[in-house]
């Protein structure tokens, strides 16, 4: 039988899912009967689930033209070091 | 000495844009520019973010972008193919993001090498349910906003874990590798950074305003 700090060790491998048979069904049941402990589940799992979903920004023209030009003139000056 | 119009290779048929990033790396390897210029467009946007994560502020994040992209082309004559170039550039762009945090923090020293402090249960005083879908209660800018916020309000060690591990999606071994510590730092890091983002969001999803928080164990 688990304990709440015993589930907080073996979080994270149940939430990436390389925790073994045994430990999945001991915090499974952990955490159908411990409410707390299934909101830190539930909460985590969805910590993780906005930050993977979440698309990151265009990068700016403005910024994206200066990174071109900086490649187009160390393209232009490379002397064997660059591939071009 | 090539240029950056050089044609590619004669066996290559495909456009840049359908070709795949090691056919890419070969490609610029040969002296392609554009090719270069093609990895650049696909990857930008995620090596920005990852910038601006780890240096906590827009304009470290902008040099960052620049010279990471700057020196992986200097350097993929090295760049022998043993892991993705994604990887490597995430490498590059990691080491070039925490010289910039450690030049901005005058006098104040950025380890990664300091021990975790503390157990993981002090990490836990929120009890409280989420909402079901908590990206549905706000925009996509205010939820951006909501989520770069808690990252980096995290200390370096912790949020850089995170970042990598939980946004990059790179594997714990990677995530070692790169920052050069252990995988049970890795793993010790990443709980601790975790739970801390769970208590800062919850009082952005939280369901309701009538749940009560108590006290853990």
């Amino acid at each position: 039988m688990l304990t709440c700090k015993d589930f907080l060790g073996w979080l994270n491998d149940y939430l990436d899912e390389t925790a073994d048979e045994e430990v999945k069904a001991q915090v499974k049941e952990h955490i159908t009967n411990c409410a707390n402990c299934w909101v830190v589940y539930d909460t985590t799992k969805k910590t993780l689930q906005v930050y993977k979903g979440m698309e990151p920004k265009e990068v700016p023209e403005p910024m994206k033209a200066k990174l071109l030009e900086a490649l187009q003139k160390k393209c232009g000056k490379s002397g064997g070091g660059s591939p071009c | 000495m090539a240029t950056s119009g050089t044609p590619p290779p004669a066996e290559s048929t495909l456009p840049l844009s359908e070709m795949d990033d090691a056919a890419l790396v070969a490609q610029t390897q040969a002296g392609n520019l554009d090719a270069f210029t093609e990895l650049v467009g696909r990857h930008d946007r995620k090596i920005l973010r990852l910038a601006r994560h780890i240096t906590g502020n827009e304009e470290d994040a902008e040099d960052v972008l620049q010279e990471s992209f700057l020196n992986a082309y200097s350097h993929i004559g090295t760049f022998a193919g043993n892991s993705k170039f994604y990887t490597w550039l995430v490498r590059i762009t990691v080491n070039q993001a925490l010289m910039k945090l450690r030049k901005r923090k005058t006098g104040k020293e950025v380890s990664l090498d300091e021990p975790v402090q503390g157990e993981t249960d002090d990490l836990v005083r929120e009890i409280a349910v989420w909402d079901e879908t908590p990206e549905r209660t706000y925009s996509q800018e205010e939820m951006r906003r909501i989520l770069d916020e808690a990252i980096e309000s995290l200390e370096p060690i912790y949020r850089t874990v995170f970042v990598l591990r939980d946004v990059e999606e790179l594997s714990t071994e990677e995530t070692a590798q790169t920052l050069e510590i252990s995988v049970p730092a890795v793993k010790s890091r990443l709980l601790r950074a975790r739970l801390q983002l769970r208590e800062k969001l919850t009082k952005y999803f939280r369901r309701g305003k009538g749940d009560d928080a108590f006290a853990y164990l």
